[in-house]
């Protein structure tokens, strides 16, 4: 069953052909001081990059990438280009934009598969560095501050190094080889990582503080919050990040022939429904208490989940799960909303009362946003705005002077983006402002 | 519909595209298909004694992705035997009498050799001759070709002594590999040429394969240097013409070839004096079809301009073609930069700033980015508005005469008027 399956979780692109990545590479105007530089969160060199496509100097391409963007061969199939560099790109009114995502997805498959060794370590400077969290923000930041001759040892609770890239996005747009492969590039360069190690079970917090110079939280964010609604402990009620982590490993075919529904409208949802999908489901719906225009899922996401066939349902809230005699979800009542008084920002939300209505389902999938760290972040005692860790706006510090943070645990109170690119960042931006603290000080010393 | 047909120094054609002597006009299979598709000549792939080819022969240019922007060779003349060809040519003019089929010749440089090849092609019924004395390698190390096309007396000679026997016009293709065109073209009319056709191909090596490091094209590891055409030498090409074209010694019709691609090509030749085109590199990309556009798209393009034949189109630039000294030094242009059409790539902006005269600004109006040219700095040089990838968004703005129109020359000899006044004054 689960070779059939498998097939359905292939990546959705093959990627660019030699020819069309020629003919796109050439494309390029080159712009001088281009806006898709400044559109991207890393600061990628895209001319450059793309230019060194077109002369075919594929290892200087490779590097231009990877060299501002640890997670580069990531970020190449889950950004959302059109909202950033290609967004940015001046043919938009012209023709159409670069398809820069892909010519990065060229360069850095060549570099996969070619195994050129791009990067090396400066020598040991004798500094001791912990990270917590092997997602892109941490690998990330243990890049740079391996490169610089820090000594990086990475926890991460999982069995697997890559977080939110390895476990939280659907294999059909990134595959695990991708990520195994920058977690080891990362490997290459002396990162010690540590997996299925729980800091405050495994490892404790005095312990780290004690053995390292600094430590960086880049932990991400938990599991889908619960719905407080009645029958959602049943048979068949699913946490989206679980489902789709799940789908990392194997191909369950507990959804075959079945009918799910997803409730939330984001990017998780929109993986958790897809997914579905490909493993077989009959019938997916995605309910969402608003509408398509205050979803936070992407224009490509939206249109990916359609061509999948999945149905939305806009403006139904959740009331209650209703299962059989022997606890299985059967069904979903809902209550049809109303949006009034839009001009004023997101409108107001109320309940068209009588409009309840049951929706048939097999599952329901929960996907309406992640928890916060709590008990991570109470246990490393760092001060916080409703789980979301306060940090210093530009050196990323914590309220710990030791202790760094960057990533989707700081994300939430208007800082960054909930995006791989943007924690890819803030891991750079946290290892260099350790990186320049530690040498003031020594400079002083 | 415009009258498409020409008539050349006598020989007549459907109308003024040709192919020119190449592989593509190797043997009567492929001149009948090429005048099927629509070619209104042929010149026949060169005739001579039989010679050896070698393999392989062709290599081209690929710019920024773009195949064959230049296309190199390394063939020979036909290494067919003379009686094939002549039978073909014979078959082939009897099926289609109204195209012209003109004959592309090579001997070595001595009378007999001249006199016996013009008789036995003339008889099967051609309309013309070519005298390839351009072709670059091979032949040329053995003295014909371009070795004696670059020696104005040889080229004389050798097209009076064609002329001697030939009663349908003789064509002398030249070459470029010649400091000044106009000497051999000059010496061809003395021979007696009927008219001029031009460029043949340009000494070349297309390039360097880096990872053996052999020549490209190579023949067993060893290169030689090979005759270069394609889109890559057309402004060569059409310089050659025009300089011939406007020549007061040069009085015979020109045939143009070199990077003809399309109609508009071949329009911009005519203007500059060529009363046919010849075209090679083009169809051996793409096929004789490239004919059919040519043929639609000069005829509309003859029809928008009011013009009932394209006769009336050739030489029309040639007035307009001159030497440096005659430009009007107070004329000026200065570019200008519509932003709302602008697409903010700053090419425009780096193109002057690192490589011409400074003079366009980088600033923000309202949180958007603009450009704009400072008048006074810029010298109307065109390179941001080549660079500009936006239609419309820089034009060059004629500015109007603060001075009378005065070119070099006429500056020159006005100083010199002052000077030999002053110089009698002081007399």
């Amino acid at each position: 069953m689960s070779n059939s399956l498998a097939k359905n979780f292939e990546e959705i692109f093959d990627g660019l052909t030699t020819y069309a990545a020629t003919v796109e590479a050439n494309r390029c105007l080159y712009c001088y001081d281009p806006p898709c530089v400044k559109a991207c969160p890393t600061s990628i060199n895209i001319p450059s990059f793309i230019k060194k496509i077109a002369s075919n100097n594929m290892k200087g391409s490779a590097r231009v990438i990877m060299e501002a963007n640890p997670v580069g061969a990531s970020c190449a199939r889950v950004c959302p280009t059109i909202e950033l560099c290609e967004g940015a790109c001046v043919l938009n009114s012209e023709e159409k934009p670069i398809q820069i995502g892909h010519l990065q997805r060229y360069a850095t498959d060549w570099l996969r598969e070619s195994d050129v060794n791009l990067f090396t370590p400066k020598p040991a400077n004798g500094k001791k560095i912990a990270i917590i969290g092997s997602g892109p923000a941490g690998l990330s930041a243990a890049r740079e501050l391996a490169l610089l001759g820090y000594g990086v040892t990475i926890y991460e609770a999982d069995e697997k190094a890559g977080g939110l890239n390895y476990y939280g996005i659907v294999s059909f747009r990134l595959p695990q080889d991708v990520v195994e492969w920058e977690v080891q590039q990362v490997q290459n360069l002396g990162v010690e990582i540590k997996t299925s190690t729980k800091i405050g079970e495994d490892v404790l917090v005095d312990d780290l503080l004690a053995n390292f110079d600094r430590i960086i939280v880049a932990v991400g964010m938990g599991k889908v919050p619960m719905l407080n609604i009645e029958g959602e402990h049943l048979e068949g009620v699913y946490d989206a990040i679980d489902f789709v982590k799940e789908s990392k490993a194997s191909f369950t075919d507990k959804m075959l022939g079945k009918k799910a529904v997803v409730i939330g409208a984001g990017n998780t949802a929109i993986d958790a429904a897809t997914c579905s999908v490909r493993l077989g489901a009959e019938q997916v719906q995605i309910v969402y208490r608003r509408t398509s225009k205050e979803m936070t899922a992407y224009d490509f996401e939206y249109d990916f989940a359609k061509q999948d066939g999945v149905e939305f349902r806009w403006l139904s809230l959740p009331k209650r799960v209703i299962g059989d005699e022997a606890g299985k979800v059967i069904g979903l009542e809902c209550i049809k909303m109303k949006l009034t008084d839009i001009e004023n920002g997101k409108g107001t939300l109320t309940e068209i009362p009588g409009s309840e209505f049951v929706i048939e389902t097999d599952a329901v999938i929960r996907a309406i946003g992640q928890a916060k760290q709590y008990e991570l972040i109470e246990h490393l005692g760092l001060a916080n705005t409703r789980g979301v860790i306060d940090v210093e706006m530009n050196s990323l510090k914590t309220s710990n002077p030791k202790i760094y943070a960057c990533g989707d645990v700081i994300y939430g109170n208007g800082y960054g983006e909930a995006t791989v690119v943007s924690a890819a960042q803030q891991g750079k931006d946290s290892a260099y402002a350790i990186h320049y603290e530690l040498n003031a000080n020594s400079e002083i010393a | 519909m415009a009258d498409l047909s020409i008539n050349f120094a006598g020989i007549k054609s459907p109308n003024p595209f040709w192919l020119a002597s190449a592989p593509p006009t190797n043997s009567g299979y492929q001149v009948q298909r090429a005048f099927e598709a629509g070619w209104g000549g042929a010149v026949w792939k060169t005739l001579g004694d039989p010679i050896l080819n070698v393999s392989s022969r062709f290599a081209a240019v690929s710019f920024n992705g773009q195949k064959v922007a230049g296309f190199n060779n390394i063939e020979l003349i036909t290494d067919r035997p003379l009686e094939v060809n002549l039978k073909e040519i014979y078959e082939t003019k009897k099926r289609f009498p109204n195209h012209a089929i003109i004959a592309s010749l090579m001997v070595e440089p001595k009378a007999e050799k001249w006199h016996e090849i013009v008789k036995k092609v003339q008889d099967v019924g051609v309309d013309g001759f070519e005298l390839n004395f351009g072709c670059p390698h091979g032949m040329a190390e053995r003295g014909m070709g371009a070795a004696s096309g670059q020696v104005p007396d040889l080229v004389e000679k050798q097209t009076y002594w064609a002329k001697e026997y030939a009663q349908v016009p003789v064509i002398v293709k030249l070459t470029p590999n010649i400091t000044d065109i106009t000497v051999t073209a000059e010496a061809a009319i003395r021979g007696g040429a009927d008219a001029i056709s031009m460029i043949n191909t340009i000494n070349s090596l297309a390039g360097v394969d880096l990872n053996s490091w052999n020549t490209i094209p190579h023949v067993g590891n060893k290169g030689a240097h090979g005759g270069y055409c394609g889109p890559a030498v057309k402004p060569i090409a059409l310089n050659m013409v025009g300089e011939c074209a406007r020549n007061p010694y040069i009085n015979v019709p020109i045939s143009g070839i070199g990077g003809i691609s399309n109609w508009q090509d071949a329009a911009e030749f005519i203007l500059m004096g060529s009363t046919s085109v010849q075209v090679c590199t083009a169809a051996m990309h793409h096929g004789f079809s490239i004919v059919e556009d040519m043929i639609d798209g000069l005829s509309n393009y003859l029809d928008d301009k009011g013009l009932a034949s394209v006769m009336d189109l050739v030489g029309k630039t040639v007035p307009k073609y001159s030497d440096w000294g005659d430009l009007d030094l107070n004329y000026k242009v200065v570019a200008e930069i519509n932003n709302d059409v602008c697409i903010n790539c700053n090419k425009c902006h780096i193109a002057c700033e690192d490589t011409s005269h400074q003079c366009i600004d980088l600033y923000t109006e309202d949180g958007r980015p603009m450009l704009k040219v400072r008048e006074e700095d810029c010298v109307g040089c065109n390179l941001c508005s080549i660079v500009c990838p936006a239609e419309g968004a820089i034009t060059m703005k004629e500015l109007v005469h603060t001075q009378p129109p005065m070119t070099w020359n006429e500056r020159q000899s006005l100083i010199s008027g002052f000077a030999a006044n002053s110089s009698s004054i002081a007399r």
